[in-house]
């Protein structure tokens, strides 16, 4: 049976970077993944917003981190993986999302985030052609950003790899053999491996690992569909959080960016949400999203749809992440239940995990990554810029 | 400049309609009123309509078909396939440089309502196997919704100027592709319970069964019982340097700007690929007045029906087997091709190089089904079938049999009581019959006149055997694959000659000369009339093209069996009157000239892979060599299959080239395929106010 110091079970948008700090800290690590390559679960169904703009102190801690690791990761690597440093917007039409952005300001601020309130004329200009009337302004985080999910997580992997990670795929993770409070070994359909260390980093799949080990935490997955057009000139530098619930009652916001390749990529936030794991594109997605971006934008009516799909949003009650070492279980750590948010958490999530593993301890000061504890109550509040 | 437009056609008529005008890049230029851009481009002699926002490599067209989007040009300020746009008086084309601006329209749309309906059968594509499908279903009261992207019914069928093999009874054999498009559409026309959306890509399929169709500029979703795929096929491609440049397009495209739109798309023209569908687009070629410089062929012996290959060589085509094409060079389009013979490896021989100047390359390396609407409809477990292409790639004739026989299924599976003959099972496996074995050609018969047969290769057709008034010519058992024989009586009426798809029928008359020193050989023609002229002396050609001798024309007359094919009556030296099978096109009496080349061995870097990303073959191959066996992590990395096509070519070239690295198959993940199968617009979307 081959030993290793960690193994991370998936090398998706939290798997993959976090392989890649723990074998920069000379760490012998191998990195399962069910599927034939990486990032092949939600990772490639992300649209690739990256922001620290968050109302919980950890994300927005997590995420600054993110920025960094994206932000430097072509100088670091010589690797393109689409970063466009384009901010983050949330404009504003209604009392609603103006006292909610408003009542956010002290906190964010309070942790270094760069954001302020604009003005609508600001607006205007940050957004070209968006819908003037009534439009009151909102609030614009320069600092945040797009990369592309899928050149990242290659690249994180062919990194991780570089400094001596495993990475094998169509391996699935069946087993966690446990001796009193330690896991002793970890199988696959075809292997069995041992390590000091188990990280689950298993996205949507998160809770039935943690099952193995007879842990009960609660991440359950909903579907979100997305799309993406055909390249036009760049207009749009931030990405756009448009925090109002749709008219036609089935959306509880959307948001939208244009990448670095010049193509517009949205999302709608399904209301109520749709539980589940069903990975198939609906009829209905198309026609309501483009509602939406025409209402907001209307020369978005001259675009072109290329391609829409869905995945899924490994949720958690209070919608926060879930990122520590896992209760009960000595060896065993957890980064999961990243509501959606995996891609622009998952270096910051990995760097602080690395960190925990060979350090002891996080990136974070303690009372903040305590936020994201495995053993908090789940239950006891839930996030506003979910 | 003069029009490039085809004025003289032997079988399709000369293009009529009201012309209008539209500008490209501020140069007032006329078209035909419907005619899509690129066919309007091309007729002004304009075949380079962009550059690529990646790496500003010219673009032209390549599918012609709305599949790619590399025929996009700048329409009234919005990008556009070129391909199915149809241009309007005024509009304002212009060069696609880069990626275009959103034109800045800030005037708000009204809302607006998708329509949504309900049907039996969806039928997607109105070819040979959708029409035949419906005709069968509509008999049954089912409704219908047939959903096909061109500007009329038939499907390939109307790009198909020459007369269809097969059965003469059972699936029009002997009837030119054209004119079964026409009846096949006028057939399903007549049923109420039949609608038709022409104009009508089918752009997704979805998980609540429901299927997203363009219905011209409206955006409709269709909730039928039942689909039918009979989307068709699709041509293959192949990686070679150059493939990506403006004037390398597949022989699909070809026909339909030659056939369809009457375009003088080339002057000359190189082909590779030895099938039928190959062989067939140097005739057609021919048939508009271009030059065929050659056809290239890696095989042996080319994989079309002999008939097919043999009239073109008789007409005068080189053909070259065991060769492969290396480069295709040229600045904004296709100036030249260098060709190489290959050695049992499929390798080019070095030295072997030649290269010729062409303007048109067309690629005809074999068909794809057209099956992604069917597989995606399997997964979200809807009812579907697939007929014809999409289901196996054959003859048309095939395709029809198998729309008949899957429409049976279709009424089987909605509870009523039909039966699906045994004799239908087997005409369509035999349609789809790959030729079979050679046979030698049977000695003359001892008469003064006689049909002569030169079909010696076992392939399913048997119009020769229906049409003689007298009986007199038949196939062993009645057999639709054996070869067909003459015995007895011969009246001259010269039926065989005009109905034979393969062109390999003669009528020789030795009583034509009292004195027997020559013999007149009647021979098919469609190439047009006014090449020859009564008294000219033309080069005789025997089975295999090789040069017999020298005949004259002593007329040009029309059968009045078969409308536009002619009877070209030739005086030759009685002993050479059994070996005449055709002649040379004057054209090409004189064989293209040749330069000698010298190629370095091919880089990958250079090879185009995916052309809507500009992926080159090094970069698929380095992700191979790194370990990659996911279609989906070549996505991720390179951007294949992810560009407007949706990965139609990249794919399977992919998987060309993993097997070249000595990866099975079975080895690598497919890649997830998504709606849309091509892009929508947006305001589509935002449905009719």
């Amino acid at each position: 049976m081959e030993t290793y110091d960690v193994i991370v079970i998936g090398a998706g948008s939290v798997g993959s970077p976090t392989s890649y700090f723990l074998a920069k800290n000379g760490l012998k690590v191998l990195c399962l993944e069910q599927f034939p390559s990486s990032g092949q679960g939600q990772n490639k169904a992300a649209i690739g917003g990256v922001r620290a703009t968050h109302s919980d102190p950890a994300k927005i801690k997590i995420c600054q981190k993110s920025l960094e690791i994206f932000s430097q990761w072509k100088d670091l690597t010589g690797t393109d993986i689409g970063w466009k440093k384009g901010g983050y917007c949330f404009p504003v039409y209604e009392d609603r999302e103006e006292k909610i952005l408003k009542g956010l300001l002290p906190i964010q601020k309070k942790y270094n985030l760069n954001i302020d309130w604009i003005d609508a004329e600001k607006m205007k200009e940050v957004i070209p052609g968006i819908n003037p009337e009534r439009l009151r302004g909102g609030t614009l985080s320069p600092d945040d950003g797009q990369v592309s999910p899928l050149k990242a997580i290659n690249s994180f992997v062919h990194e991780a790899q570089k400094k001596g990670a495993k990475f094998l795929f169509q391996s699935k993770v069946v087993a966690l053999k446990t001796d009193q409070s330690r896991i002793v070994s970890i199988e696959t359909e075809k292997e069995r491996f041992s390590a000091g260390i188990i990280i689950n980093a298993a996205g949507s799949e998160a809770s039935e690992v943690c099952k193995m080990v007879a842990l009960d935490i609660p991440v359950n997955p909903d579907c979100h569909e997305a799309g993406i057009s055909a390249p036009i000139a760049p207009f749009l530098d931030p990405l756009v959080v448009d925090l109002r619930p749709g008219v036609e009652g089935k959306t509880a916001n959307f948001y939208f960016g244009q990448n670095s390749e010049g193509q517009i990529i949205f999302c709608y936030t399904p209301q109520p949400p749709i539980l589940g794991t069903n990975r198939h594109s609906t009829s209905e997605f198309m026609p309501i999203i483009a509602r939406r971006l025409v209402d907001l934008i209307p020369r978005f009516k001259n675009l072109t749809i290329r391609r829409v799909w869905r995945g899924l949003y490994p949720m958690t009650p209070d919608g926060v992440a879930i990122v520590g070492k896992a209760p009960k279980i000595e060896n065993f750590y957890l980064g999961i239940g990243m509501c959606g948010q995996g891609f622009m958490m998952g270096p910051g999530v990995g760097a602080n995990l690395a960190s925990l593993v060979t350090q002891g301890k996080s990136l974070l000061e303690e009372d903040v990554f305590k936020l994201l504890s495995p053993s908090r109550d789940f239950y006891a509040k839930k996030e506003i810029l979910k | 400049m003069e029009e490039q437009r085809i004025t003289k056609h032997p079988i399709l008529n000369r293009r009529e309609g009201k012309k209008i005008h539209f500008s490209f890049q501020g140069k007032t230029l006329d078209a035909y009123e419907n005619e899509v851009i690129a066919s309007a481009l091309f007729a002004h002699g304009i075949h380079c309509f962009g550059k690529h926002a990646k790496d500003d490599s010219f673009q032209g067209i390549f599918c012609a078909n709305g599949q790619c989007a590399q025929c996009l040009v700048l329409a009234d300020g919005i990008p556009v396939k070129s391909c199915v746009t149809p241009v309007h008086e005024g509009m304002k084309v212009e060069f696609m440089e880069g990626h275009a601006p959103l034109p800045e329209d800030d005037t708000p749309v009204a809302a607006g309502k998708i329509e949504e309906i309900a049907v039996d059968v969806l039928v997607v594509g109105g070819g040979p196997a959708g029409l035949s499908a419906t005709m069968e279903m509509a008999k049954y009261g089912v409704s219908i919704l047939i959903a096909d992207d061109k500007q009329s019914l038939g499907g390939k069928l109307s790009l198909q100027t020459h007369n269809f093999f097969g059965s003469t009874r059972e699936c029009y054999a002997g009837t030119r592709g054209i004119d079964i498009g026409e009846h096949l559409a006028q057939s399903v026309m007549q049923y109420p319970n039949v609608t038709v959306w022409l104009e009508s890509p089918v752009v997704g399929v979805f998980v609540d069964g429901k299927v997203g169709i363009m219905h011209k500029q409206d955006y409709c979703l269709v909730k039928p019982k039942v689909m039918l795929v009979a989307a068709g096929a699709r041509e293959r491609n192949l990686t070679f340097s150059g493939c990506d440049l403006p004037g390398v397009y597949g022989a699909g495209a070809f026909q339909t700007l030659v056939n369809r739109d009457l375009i003088l798309a080339a002057k000359r023209l190189f082909i590779v690929g030895g099938g039928n569908v190959g062989l067939i687009a140097a005739y057609h070629a021919l048939q508009a007045g271009i030059e065929v410089v050659g056809l290239v062929e890696a095989m042996k012996e080319c994989g079309g029906y002999k008939v097919h290959l043999d009239k073109i060589k008789r007409l005068g085509v080189p053909v070259f087997t065991s060769h492969t094409i290396l480069k295709a060079h040229g600045k904004d389009q296709l100036d030249k091709v260098t060709i190489a013979a290959v050695n049992d490896k499929f390798q080019a021989i070095p030295g072997t190089e030649k290269s010729f100047s062409v303007d048109t390359l067309l690629v005809a390396v074999g068909l794809a089904s057209v099956n992604e609407l069917l597989l995606k409809a399997w997964e979200y477990g809807l009812k579907a079938y697939g007929a014809g292409d999409a289901d196996i790639v054959a003859e048309a004739s095939a395709a029809m049999f198998s729309g008949k026989i899957t429409a049976r299924h279709i009424l089987q599976d909605m509870g009523m009581t039909v039966f699906i003959p045994e004799e239908w099972k087997s005409m369509v496996e035999t349609l789809r019959n790959r030729p079979g074995k050679l046979h030698k050609k049977a000695s003359s018969p001892e008469q003064k006149l006689y049909p002569n047969i030169f079909c010696l290769q076992e392939i399913p057709c048997n119009p020769c055997t229906d049409v003689c008034p007298m009986n007199s010519i038949s196939t062993e058992d009645h057999s639709l694959m054996g070869i067909p024989q003459f015995q007895d009586k011969c009246i001259g009426c010269g039926r065989c000659v005009s109905i034979c798809p393969g062109l390999a029928i003669t009528l020789v008359d030795k009583g034509y000369d009292p004195e027997g020193k020559t013999a007149l050989v009647t021979l098919p023609w469609e190439i047009g009339e006014d090449i020859l002229k009564p008294g000219e002396t033309v080069i005789t050609c025997k089975l295999e093209g090789e040069e017999l001798g020298k005949g004259k024309v002593i007329a040009i007359k029309n059968s009045s069996w078969q409308d536009r094919r002619k009877f070209l009556l030739v005086e030759v030296p009685a002993e050479e009157a059994d070996m005449v099978a055709g002649i040379r096109m004057p054209l090409l009496e004189k064989p293209p000239k040749a330069e000698q080349a010298q190629e370095p061995g091919l880089k990958d870097e250079e090879i185009i892979v995916c052309r809507c990303q500009r992926i080159t073959k090094k970069d698929i191959v380095d992700l191979i060599k790194d370990g990659t066996r996911d279609m989906n992590s070549i996505k991720a990395t390179l951007g294949c299959c992810m560009g407007p096509c949706g990965g139609k070519t990249c794919e399977e070239l992919s998987m060309k080239i993993f097997r070249e690295q000595g990866i099975e198959p079975r080895q690598i993940a497919k890649h997830v395929v998504r709606p849309f199968t091509q892009e929508v617009p947006l305001k589509a979307f935002l449905g009719k106010e």
